[in-house]
């Protein structure tokens, strides 16, 4: 009987749209796109949830979130005990709800989905977190008595600071050695401030460094002391170095003036805030025609930075169809609305340059797709003979980047893959090295913040065991 | 923050800069370079190390000041903090014990050259140093460097001082006094490492140069450093700094490193007495 009326509830598939900024004020500013639901639409969307007995959302959850218990609480206006729950296996859900790629993960899970209408997670979960922040005051887990073990985290992106929110509650001694002048990493230098504010990300910081995580900025491992050296005084590693360098198209003219790799270009103008000179002092060029190539989350980034700099157009130039774009539809959405124009099916083949050394056109190919590669996307195919110029003034490459090489260039014994990043076992993320453990982009190369969040999770558990020898 | 112990004008336009950054002494070798930042607002700059004192925990640099970043640390008086200094960054320059070195140094790269003479002369090395400038009272450091080298030649454009003439007179004067360098180490500014690359190239003298592009991070990530070194893209904060002279595509990388120009020199343009910056 319970079941049938279970079954006769009407699904409400009414998904909450999320406010954002309207595309013609946005583009002048570099403030928030989303702006968050007010509490009612919260309500009502966690509403929606049917209360799986055996829910998927989880499972997607790199993470694992235990996603339907902190929706309850948001239906029952109990948001201290959601966040709780939530923190419980996130320590950044303020950044995940922003920049998680929650289609391809939990949201896809939902049963709604089915429907076309699977629960916003992402958007709930960024809710509780603005909750809490708008609260004034952040609860202190609960802390385990302290192990008296020393802990080294090389990077203070989102795995280094998952790393180090686990173990120093876990009761360990934990120090984070960052080698820019800004905690945050990718979160800092690479998402802009118009997709995840940069208060949040320091506040998420703050967060650790309050739990007692001590924080050392400006001091590159591999470097200034090398991971041996630093192992004479930590009893446990782990490599959260992040990105390194850009990878470029390899064709002719990619090292003229005005082309960037989208590391420098967003660089420039997050960590360095380039869109404020001179009162900042690192310069961007603010060019008129702009090129982003790619089709990830980083070339949508960087188009719509460009947007904001104020180019009169920009182009997204990506050699697949716009079904294999790679950057979260949401964030695609969000380019076109603000004016970037896709020109799919394009590969570029050659740069040129004027006398000065200035790249002032592009030379590319139209493509049609082919037959399904590796990937399992239909692999692009150059149309012979199809080559057109188009004049650009700036070209940003967005097309991925390698593990960063320092610490495999200076750690010996340490496995590295052909691609240079770190192996580790999926299973506990540890290196080759028994006292070194690494997550994140310098194991995956590029990947998703979620992902070296998952890496983080994994690496801390099992350095915990480690260190209290129960293994 | 990093404390700056000493700064001053050593000749016109270059300023000795000594910070203490005990974990960067710590650890700093011939050839590498630091990122700075001059206060918040700042960029962060590459600057080559010049000398350090392990045990005193500094590290002293010589730069010049060309735009708003190094007219900000020019200013800088000895007890005054600095936000970032960090390093050492890049491939320290390879010390081996070849015979002759001749190392040449220009501009501030007769700082940065020292260390480099003082490692291949305790490498057992017989060293040879040339020095060039404009006249003769834009030379430094000469005693420090007659101590570690055989011998210091140097040439000036006007004829102040050593040889008048410009750094193309390098293998007529070390075939004058019959030396043939195994190795050629250029440490100064990008015009004088091309062209002592473009003289030694015929005579098929090993020359390593010093590059010295825009960088942003300086630990391998933005990507902005890279230059073309036998057809090749390499990034000079992680591949180098130092790089066979020979093989660079010297045309595009003087043009890489002049794409800022009008940003650098911008802020001197908007000085005004209440900030000046």
């Amino acid at each position: 009987m319970a079941e049938e009326k279970q079954e006769k509830r009407k699904l409400n598939l009414n998904r909450q749209p999320m406010p954002k900024q309207d595309h013609w004020e946005r583009i002048k500013n570099f403030d928030e796109v989303a702006l968050g639901y007010p509490t009612q639409v919260a309500v009502d969307e966690a509403s929606r949830c049917l209360q799986c007995k055996k829910p998927l959302c989880n499972q997607g959850c790199p993470v694992g979130i235990d996603i339907p218990d902190f929706i309850k609480h948001i239906v029952e206006g109990d948001f201290g005990s959601g966040i709780r729950k939530i923190k419980e296996t996130n320590a950044l859900p303020a950044i995940c709800g922003r920049v998680c790629p929650q289609e391809e993960q939990c949201e896809k899970m939902c049963i709604l989905g089915k429907k076309e209408a699977p629960i916003a997670i992402g958007r709930l979960e960024r809710f509780m977190a603005d909750w809490e922040a708008a609260q004034g005051k952040i609860e202190v887990p609960n802390m385990a008595p302290r192990t008296g073990k020393k802990v080294a985290i090389v990077g203070a992106g989102p795995a280094g600071i998952t790393v180090s929110n686990d173990l120093v509650i876990l009761g360990h001694d934990v120090t984070i050695f960052e080698a820019l002048h800004e905690c945050g990493g990718v979160l800092i230098y690479g998402i802009p401030e118009f997709r995840l504010p940069k208060a949040i990300v320091n506040r998420e910081v703050e967060y650790v460094r309050s739990l007692g995580v001590k924080i050392y900025t400006d001091f590159v491992v591999g470097k200034t002391r090398t991971v041996d050296r630093l192992l004479e005084d930590f009893d446990a590693l782990f490599v959260g170095s992040g990105a390194g360098l850009p990878w470029f198209m390899e064709i002719p003219g990619e090292n003229l003036n005005g082309v960037y790799s989208a590391n420098e270009y967003l660089t420039r103008v997050n960590l360095m805030k380039g869109f404020r000179f001179p009162e900042y002092q690192t310069p961007v060029k603010r060019p008129c025609r702009v090129a982003v190539v790619g089709g990830g989350n980083v070339a949508m980034d960087s188009a719509r930075t460009a947007v904001r700099l104020g180019a009169d157009e920009v182009h997204l130039v990506y050699r697949r169809s716009r079904a294999e774009l790679p950057a979260r539809t949401e964030e695609a959405e969000n380019a076109e609305e603000e004016g970037v124009i896709f020109d799919l099916l394009t590969l570029p083949v050659r740069l040129i340059g004027d006398e000065q050394g200035w790249v002032k056109e592009i030379e590319c190919l139209k493509m049609e797709l082919g037959e399904p590669d590796a990937s399992g996307r239909r692999k692009p195919v150059p149309v012979e003979g199809s080559n057109f110029r188009v004049p650009f003034d700036a070209v940003v490459i967005a097309i991925g980047n390698s593990p960063n090489p320092l610490i495999p260039m200076t750690t010996p014994g340490l496995e590295i893959s052909k691609k240079g990043g770190i192996v580790t076992q999926p299973e506990t993320a540890r290196s080759s090295r028994p006292t070194i453990w690494a997550g994140g982009d310098i194991v995956r190369g590029a990947a998703t913040v979620i992902s070296a969040m998952g890496d983080g999770r994994i690496a801390a558990a099992s350095m915990h065991k480690y260190l209290m020898k129960q293994e | 923050m990093y404390k700056i112990i000493e700064r001053r004008m050593i000749v016109p336009n270059l300023h000795e800069f000594i910070v203490e950054a005990p974990a960067v002494a710590e650890s700093v070798k011939p050839g590498n370079f630091v990122i700075v930042r001059a206060d918040q607002y700042g960029e962060r700059i590459p600057l080559s190390v010049a000398d350090w004192d392990r045990q005193a925990g500094t590290v002293t640099s010589i730069f010049m000041q060309v735009g708003g970043s190094t007219a900000k640390l020019a200013r800088q008086k000895p007890g005054d903090t600095i936000p970032t200094y960090v390093g050492p960054l890049g491939r320290e320059t390879v010390i081996e014990n070849v015979g002759t070195v001749l190392c040449v140094g220009g501009c501030y790269g007769i700082g940065s050259i020292y260390p480099v003479a003082r490692a291949m002369k305790e490498a057992g090395n017989k060293v040879y140093t040339l020095l060039e400038a404009r006249s003769s009272f834009l030379l430094y450091w000469e005693d420090k460097l007659a101590a570690v080298s055989d011998k210091v030649f140097v040439v000036t454009r006007d004829g102040t001082k050593g040889q008048k003439g410009h750094i193309d007179k390098l293998p007529e004067l070390m075939q004058r006094s019959g030396i043939t360098p195994q190795l050629i180490v250029v440490n100064g500014c990008t015009f004088q490492m091309m062209r002592v690359s473009m003289a030694t190239k015929p005579l098929g003298w090993k020359t390593i140069v010093n590059m010295n592009p825009i960088m942003i991070d300086g630990t391998g990530m933005c990507g902005v450093c890279r230059l073309s070194v036998g057809g090749k893209t390499k990034f000079a904060c992680v591949d180098g700094p130092d790089f066979d002279g020979h093989e660079i595509d010297w045309a595009e990388f003087l043009a890489r490193r002049k794409s800022y120009n009008l940003e650098e020199v911008d802020p001197l343009r908007r000085s005004s007495c209440r900030s000046h910056f």
